[in-house]
């Protein structure tokens, strides 16, 4: 199928694309990499009367430290979460899990800022900004602010992003000596949606846990910090009775959505299974 | 202030001219804002090689470089890529520069209705530019999204395979490779 007709803008500046928006009356999208956009039009499940341009906005672009931070910009492709050597360094969550996100062809086109604000709860990217205590920074019509990943995510395919806002980079604390992070994903073919995936960013004295966070994804309507078990953690040793206690809190901590392809007991049952070998991987490092 | 135009809600239906660099070739375009990349090659620049299939990013018969990285064409408007440098699957082949991957498939069986094999192809050179001598774990895996209703892929794997081994024969013997 085709996209309905629209109009075009491509704008480089963020007061051009926002200015751009609002003459639309909002009923305008921002497109950046449009590896989910574009499908999203061909199949008219959007419509919209402008699309505005924000590839050519250099002020989204670019991987740099800010003070303890990395500002990641918005347009930092997929592709380059392998080969920029500060993501390797400074957030190197990111950089595995980025190869399990689509196809190398997707990767080469998909932005970091694009997977965050559409806020897919099967994609990777949303997810680790949780594990990671990211900051999201945000453009809009009403002047610039940041939040907290953890406040971002709202609901299904919904955010804390107002119409006309834009995600302009996010903020990522920077990677330290004594933290440890794992991530895996369990799908049935390599580049499908995940069943169930996971990341953990740890804090160890040792093999104790000092801090941590768990991150899961498509396991209900937003990517799912699983508290509970990061509190039967925390003060502890990685040993197999307080993984086993983790896995257990599991089941307080997610609910997965009735599915006839993976029904909640099962996506559960993988979760678990997930999380026992993630944090298993991350004693073998400790 | 901001170059926006009072029109800028009126043209939804009109064309506007994009300017590519198409296998080394500049080239004008008039298309609609909508239009595809895949559909301005094949309806505006008859290059008919790279093909349209699930027009939702999933088969990889329509990749093409664009700016030298592999790209689905379904996935971009054309509006997007104004400035940018496309290769096809027509000016990869007129340069040569595939020529050993395409007798490999062509040795190995490694097609039989040839839909796919353009998007295998590009997606096969892009893999090869980048890791000179990938497992065959590695080369499943850039081909993850290429579908194949045909083969079975074994013989891609292997045509991709044999000539990642040739050319780093090739490079390892001073010949500079394909």
């Amino acid at each position: 199928m085709k996209a309905r007709a629209f109009s075009y803008f491509r704008a480089t500046t963020i007061d051009q694309a926002l200015d751009a928006h609002a003459r639309a009356g909002d009923d305008a999208r921002f497109i950046a990499g449009g590896q989910s956009l574009v499908p999203a039009l061909s199949l008219r499940l959007q419509a919209p009367r402008l699309l505005i341009d924000i590839t050519h906005i250099d002020e989204l672009r670019g991987v740099r430290r800010e003070g303890g931070h990395l500002r990641i910009g918005a347009l930092t492709r997929h592709c380059e979460m392998l080969s920029e050597p500060l993501i390797a360094e400074f957030a190197p969550l990111l950089a595995a899990a980025a190869p399990f996100v689509a196809h190398p062809a997707i990767r080469n086109r998909g932005t970091f800022g694009g997977s965050v604000a559409l806020a897919d709860p099967a994609s990777e990217f949303p997810a680790m900004t949780l594990a990671l205590d990211a900051e999201i920074e945000i453009a809009g019509p009403s002047g610039r602010r940041r939040i907290k990943a953890d406040d971002f995510f709202i609901d299904l395919f919904e955010t804390a992003l107002q119409p006309g806002e834009l995600i302009t980079a996010i903020h990522i604390p920077l990677f330290k000596a004594d933290q440890r992070f794992a991530f895996d994903e369990l799908a049935r073919r390599r580049g499908d949606y995940a069943l169930v995936g996971c990341g953990i960013m740890a804090t160890l004295t040792g093999r104790r846990i000092d801090d941590v966070r768990i991150s899961f994804f498509s396991v209900g309507n937003t990517p799912t910090r699983v508290k509970g078990a990061e509190a039967t953690l925390i003060g502890s040793g990685l040993d197999a009775e307080r993984i086993a206690a983790a896995q257990g809190a599991l089941e307080g901590d997610l609910a997965p959505p009735e599915s006839d392809e993976v029904p909640p007991a099962m996506r559960l049952h993988l979760a678990r299974v997930l999380l026992g070998r993630l944090l298993g991987r991350l004693g073998e490092d400790a | 202030m901001n170059g926006l135009g009072e029109t800028l809600l009126d043209e939804a239906d009109e064309t506007v001219r994009v300017r590519l660099i198409v296998n080394g070739r500049k080239v004008n375009c008039e298309v609609a804002p909508r239009d595809t990349l895949v559909d301005c090659l094949r309806d505006k620049l008859e290059l008919t090689g790279t093909h349209a299939g699930c027009e939702m990013g999933a088969c990889g018969a329509c990749l093409v470089q664009l700016d030298g990285r592999a790209v689905h064409s379904c996935l971009v408007f054309a509006v997007q890529a104004d400035g940018a440098r496309i290769d096809t699957i027509e000016g990869l082949s007129e340069r040569g520069v595939i020529a050993d991957l395409q007798a490999e498939f062509h040795r190995r069986n490694a097609l039989q209705c040839g839909f796919c094999t353009p998007g295998m192809l590009v997606n096969a050179q892009e893999l090869l530019s980048r890791v000179a001598q990938p497992s065959r774990e590695e080369i499943r895996d850039a081909l993850s999204g290429n579908y194949c209703r045909c083969t079975g892929y074994e013989a891609i794997v292997d045509a991709i395979d044999a000539v990642a081994k040739e050319r780093s024969k090739a490079r390892n013997a001073g010949g500079g490779g394909a």
